[in-house]
């Protein structure tokens, strides 16, 4: 098809993964039941946190902002279904750390009544800044995982001019179908999202990426863009091959080019966004709706009815798997995200947030194997797609070398797992790539803040040292006039004993008798009247 | 005659080089001790004086003149002790204390039921995060605190307690995998 007519290329390493896709496309999407209670933490994006508009007791409507971003590099937090907010508190957040986050609670009141929305018709009646606008205000995040505000993202600045724009529905981590299923039912709506971010960063032309395995989502996309005649935008099958759906992944594959180490695809002239996240640019700039939902594969062999479900921000992971039939009885273990990059769930109380695409059930009580000595196989680094030396990453993270692993480019490491799914010692390697980064950023955070008190204790220093050279001063002038009058009394005592004749008594002697005199005066004219 | 040439010569050369040397010593005279700087930017700024130093500058000029060691910093801990050793090419020594290799992060806070408005703490915070007058309620600006705790002991109403610092997701860490045997076969 359209793949013998475009060139592709490959990146370096990778692994061809055991799918296990098909459990869960069996069966459309299915609409997530409205739930009860809807927890929506404020901070669901890569950067500052929402500041909190509703307090407790406040009736909300359907897409109301309950969180407003302040920074640039934040994403506003919008309620999913009307209701009354019953509790503003910290509540387990999905993440790894299974720490408390700040979370606004709704009590639905099954009414599902959306505030008035502001459809465009025409998109090219607004200006590129315009539409940014309303990107930033219907609180859209990169929905492949990473959740970095689209607003940031659509706006390379003045310099980087976007050549082609990259709509990536690889989907190439294992058992998650999300984007798959979107493909498949809301083609029309991706193409359209597609043509509104082609158009706001003026790109020539757009690829959609989809990885062989998925036909179905080929097919129903062409048809579309084959019905409305797009020639700007064009759909390609690229091969399935595990981390192709990484941003720099794809781009290679797509066009050959690298994005530079420290560098964003924009510097090169791409921009490349999630399937899901142009469908959700359509539904803002289209239908006026902020991002409210998100399809959630729920997935796995300890689940009962594996599918793919559109749930509402703030739902729980607990309903979700009921709605999919509950757990079987040897399922152990919840993972949020794929298997090689989801992060395992203490407990499945926990919502659905804008960047989570799947929910995996794993059934196996996986035996963590025991953990070998590094045998310098080399293996991590042949599959290493981002061309970086795992074995060495790992040894200078495990002796906490942190200045050494950046040099050996940690951060240019996509945690994709590959390097740790072929270690025949069974290394957890990526962890220790996570606990070098958390303990680098930690270390530049700790130095930030001694920098910033230095600047503060200097700052104090330097004003005490002030003060007390004032003072000095102060006492020092004080002195002076002292001794100064005491040698004029000398004199005038000196003088006086001779002329007896003190200037200064003088003085008060002459402002005595005006005083008198003006006495006098004010007498003799405030009794004249009475006469 | 030859030697009178190169002695002539030499002295020439040497008055010469003398001049630049004079020259580039005062136009290019550095003020302060560099060293200093760079071991006070490794220090934690807490400006606590655990290492019996009037704060952290006075420490990082100690260490300097070679008359401390550089292991007094508590808060600084195992990792603060590894970056002077390798700044200053000495062999790690082992922390004084028992404080662990990482020390807790806290910072105070102030009662403020119990606080009278003696303005003491103030004048003791090194970094001015405490807020306040006399007579009025006084406040720590948790953002600026560094946790020295030097505001405690004048502290006349015991008002003045230490908290941890609270982990939020965003700077939470992952903990080093526990590894049975991580040493590599040569």
């Amino acid at each position: 098809m359209t793949r013998s007519s475009r060139q592709l290329w490959n990146f370096h390493g990778g692994l061809k993964l055991e799918s296990n896709k098909a459990i869960s496309t069996l069966s459309p999407i299915v609409k997530a039941r409205l739930p009860k209670r809807l927890t929506l933490p404020v901070q669901q994006h890569i950067g500052e946190a929402g500041a909190l508009l509703v307090k407790k007791g406040d009736k909300v409507l359907k897409g109301q902002v309950i969180a407003q971003s302040n920074e640039y590099v934040s994403a506003p937090v919008h309620a999913s279904s009307s209701g009354t907010v019953v509790d503003i508190d910290e509540y387990p957040a999905p993440h790894p750390s299974g720490l408390n986050t700040l979370c606004v609670v709704i009590e639905t009141d099954g009414e599902d009544k959306w505030i008035e929305l502001q459809p465009t018709h025409y998109v090219n009646t607004k200006s590129p800044a315009e539409l940014r606008q309303l990107i930033r205000k219907a609180g859209i995040v990169g929905l492949g995982g990473a959740a970095f505000p689209t607003a940031v993202k659509v706006n390379p600045g003045p310099e980087s001019h976007i050549e082609t724009l990259i709509i990536n529905g690889a989907e190439c981590e294992p058992y998650i179908s999300c984007d798959d299923m979107l493909m498949r039912e809301y083609a029309a709506e991706l193409v359209s999202g597609c043509s509104i971010i082609q158009y706001m960063v003026s790109a020539t032309h757009c690829l959609i990426a989809i990885e062989d395995n998925k036909p179905e989502a080929i097919k129903a996309i062409q048809a579309v863009v084959k019905e409305q005649a797009l020639h700007t935008i064009e759909v390609v099958s690229i091969p399935t091959i595990y981390p192709t759906g990484g941003e720099k992944q794809l781009i290679k594959v797509l066009t050959h080019k690298e994005v530079p180490s420290d560098g964003l695809p924009s510097d090169i002239g791409l921009l490349v966004q999630n399937v899901g996240t142009a469908v959700a640019v359509h539904k803002a700039i289209i239908l006026g709706e902020p991002l409210i939902s998100r399809i959630v594969t729920v997935t796995g062999e300890g689940v009962k009815q594996p599918q793919n479900m559109e749930v509402l921000l703030g739902t729980f992971m607990s309903e979700l798997i009921e709605q999919s039939g509950g757990y079987h009885d040897d399922a152990c273990k919840l993972i949020m995200g794929g298997p090689m990059m989801g992060f395992t769930m203490q407990t499945d109380h926990l919502p659905i947030i804008k960047g989570c695409n799947c929910l995996l059930v794993e059934n196996k009580l996986e035996e963590t194997p025991a953990t070998m000595p590094c045998i310098r196989c080399g293996a991590c680094a042949s599959v290493c797609p981002a061309q970086l030396l795992p074995q060495q990453l790992f040894w200078m993270a495990s002796s906490k070398n942190f200045d050494l692993v950046q040099d050996y480019h940690l951060f240019d490491c996509i945690e994709c797992g590959c390097c740790a799914q072929v270690c025949p010692s069974q290394i957890p390697l990526v962890q220790y790539y996570r606990f070098a980064k958390t303990e680098i950023w930690n270390q530049e955070r700790d130095r930030i803040k001694s920098d910033h008190a230095r600047v503060r204790h200097d700052f104090k220093q330097a004003r005490l040292d002030t003060e007390k050279k004032e003072r000095a001063e102060k006492l020092r002038k004080k002195k002076e006039l002292l001794e100064k009058k005491k040698i004029a009394e000398a004199a005038a005592k000196k003088e006086g004993t001779e002329t007896e004749v003190d200037p200064k008594k003088a003085a008060i002697e002459a402002a005595m008798k005006r005083v008198q005199e003006k006495k006098a005066a004010k007498q003799t004219s405030s009794t004249s009247p009475d006469e | 005659m030859s030697i009178l040439t190169a002695i002539i010569v030499l002295a020439i050369i040497s008055v010469f080089f003398g001049l630049l040397l004079g020259y580039t010593s005062v136009k290019f005279h550095v003020e302060g001790d560099p060293v200093v700087d760079k071991i006070d930017a490794l220090l934690p700024q807490t400006q606590c004086g655990q290492c019996t130093y009037p704060g952290c500058r006075p420490y990082a000029e100690a260490i300097a003149s070679g008359e401390a060691n550089i292991n007094q910093c508590p808060p600084g801990g195992e990792t603060t002790m590894l970056a002077l050793s390798e700044l200053l090419g000495v062999e790690p020594v082992a922390l004084e204390d028992e404080h662990a290799d990482e020390p807790e992060k806290t910072v105070v806070y102030i009662d403020e039921q119990v606080c009278i408005g003696c303005t003491l703490c103030i004048q003791a915070c090194p970094v001015d995060a405490i807020l306040g007058a006399a007579k009025q309620m006084h406040t720590i600006i948790e953002s600026e605190c560094t946790g020295c705790d030097l505001c405690i002991p004048p502290c006349p109403v015991d008002c003045i307690h230490i908290i941890p610092v609270k982990i939020e997701p965003e700077t939470w860490r992952w903990s080093l995998p526990e590894s049975t045997d991580t040493t590599p076969k040569a």
